[in-house]
């Protein structure tokens, strides 16, 4: 097993991260996904990940997640971490009880929605409040109602997602993860499965929570203007590496390494 | 005699058959899904003995005759001490016979849903057991529906067999009625129009019903 005494229990400080990735390792049996991957993200912060396809985006996401295991380093969340637990004075890997504790603080919305077909709009948003949580029906009800009012969706509460479109299925998807309270949401291409008319729709959701929330954002994209717009940082990934990061005016603006310039100026071409 | 004059003759007993058929039925179809659910979540399982437990099971139920099974049951397990009246052990032998075809039933429906779904479930860090009872189930029951239907038939078909431990089914009284009578025309042609309503006319429209209300439920409808 990986020796874990370089890691601490806990981060603390007065600029502890929100989300810190240390020396973070990811395979697929010798395909080397992400390599020592370190990302620290401050509490509030969007950060945006751009970069080409296969180099290893949605699986920082999904490493957060706990959808995917680590195969080295830590990661933590709220200073605490999330892929390991302290026991007997060390740091071990998480058994699922850990996990469900620590996976409370993060929300993840997907390219293809993924909504509960056989619930309603409002169900799917309540599911999580009354059967995860255990909050009251009631309350459950009205935090749900509150959040697909803001995304739009409030007239559209007791429709199957079968009868909804792509853009009106992500905003409800985007309000039953946040009906959980989460510290830290994830993003992954939720718009690259929509038809272009209706991008702005989700875009916009996500714009809102910018202003309206101290939420933590990780947000995969491919649309270069969105990520410029609403970013506080942008990582260009490559070969399972953060090759460059900075802000957006820095990253779009004055791109220093050779492959994000090649990078985005085929991105360019492309539009 | 015609077979009207039959039927004012020995309807009372045909009828009470038909009772004691449809009684089977209904025991051995709870059973049925409650074997078909547990082994089939079983052989999904990570873990080898439990595993390896439903896979066992399933391949001796589905690999020997029903006959058989049900003979076991009533006739060589009081051998070792279990002895159970032949009513239970009717719907037991059926029910669990026909929980083994289920299971592969039941995995195949679960295997069927996407993985997105199981995603989605952990991302509002819903427990296993939560993923798989509210959100998995019940999408992989629609997907296998129709073929519980055929499953279902089988099952009533499968219940005549139990005549054969004197369980006084539909069957049992039909052979009774023609061994004392030799109207074989009339008492078998009875049992066969009674098994065919049965099937056609409550089975299948039951089944039927209960995909329109799934499908309703998907919002689908
Ligand atoms: N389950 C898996 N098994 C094996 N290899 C995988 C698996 N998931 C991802 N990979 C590989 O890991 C690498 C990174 O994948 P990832 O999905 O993170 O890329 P990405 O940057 O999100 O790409 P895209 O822009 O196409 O979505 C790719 O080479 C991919 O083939
Ligand atoms: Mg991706």
């Amino acid at each position: 097993m990986e020796d874990m005494s370089g890691y601490p229990h806990e981060l603390t400080g007065e600029n502890t991260p929100m989300v810190s990735f240390k020396n973070v390792r990811k395979s697929y049996g010798s395909l080397v996904v992400l390599d020592d991957l370190d990302l620290d993200v401050t509490t509030g912060e969007m950060v945006s990940i751009i970069g080409p396809s296969g180099s290893g985006k949605t699986t920082v996401l999904r490493m957060l997640m706990t959808l995917e295991k680590i195969n080295g380093g830590c990661i933590y969340v709220d200073g605490k971490p999330l892929t390991h637990m302290p026991k007997n004075g060390g740091l071990v890997p998480a058994n699922e009880r850990h996990l469900r504790e620590r996976r409370a603080d993060i929300g993840m919305c997907f390219q293809h929605f993924n909504l509960f077909p056989h619930m309603t709009a409002l169900e799917n948003c309540m599911e999580g409040p009354v059967h995860v949580l255990g909050i009251s029906k009631a309350e459950a009800r009205d935090r749900s109602e509150e959040l697909l009012e803001l995304v739009g969706m409030i007239n559209k509460k007791d429709e199957h997602p079968s009868r909804l479109s792509g853009g009106q299925q992500q905003r409800v998807a985007i309000a039953r993860a946040l009906a959980m309270r989460p510290k830290v949401m994830l993003f992954d291409e939720v718009t690259s499965a929509l038809d272009p008319e209706v991008i702005g729709e989700v875009t916009n959701v996500i714009r809102g929570l910018v202003d309206e929330h101290n939420l933590t954002m990780l947000m995969v994209t491919h649309q270069m203007g969105f990520a410029r717009d609403i970013s506080d940082r942008v990582c260009f990934f490559y070969g399972g590496k953060i090759e460059e990061q900075g802000s957006p005016a820095e990253l779009f603006g004055n791109p220093q390494r050779e492959r994000t310039q090649q990078f985005l100026s085929a991105v360019r071409e492309a539009v | 005699m015609d077979i009207f004059e039959f039927l004012v003759q020995y309807w009372p007993r045909i009828l009470s058959g038909v009772g004691v058929t449809v009684a089977q039925f209904v025991l051995a179809a709870i059973l049925g899904i409650a074997v078909a659910l547990t082994m089939g979540l079983l052989k999904l399982s990570t873990n080898k003995v439990l595993k390896g437990f439903a896979v066992t099971y399933i391949e001796i139920f589905r690999g020997t005759s029903l006959l058989v099974q049900l003979y076991w049951i009533f006739f060589v397990l009081p051998l070792f001490g279990f002895s159970i009246d032949k009513f239970t052990a009717g719907y037991v032998a059926v029910g669990m016979n026909i929980g083994a075809y289920g299971a592969e039933l039941v995995r195949g429906g679960i295997l069927s849903v996407p993985k997105g779904q199981w995603e989605a479930a952990l991302a509002i860090n819903m427990s296993p057991a939560k993923r798989m009872w509210r959100i998995i189930l019940p999408q992989a029951l629609i997907n296998m529906l129709p073929p519980w239907g055929n499953l279902m038939i089988e099952l009533l078909k499968g219940t005549a067999l139990i005549s054969l431990i004197s369980v006084a089914d539909l069957m049992f009284v039909t052979k009774q009625i023609n061994a004392s009578t030799f109207l074989s025309a009339q008492a078998f042609g009875i049992a066969l129009i009674i098994y065919y309503i049965l099937a056609r006319f409550l089975v299948t429209p039951f089944m039927r019903w209960l995909e329109r209300f799934m499908a309703r439920k998907m919002g689908r409808a």
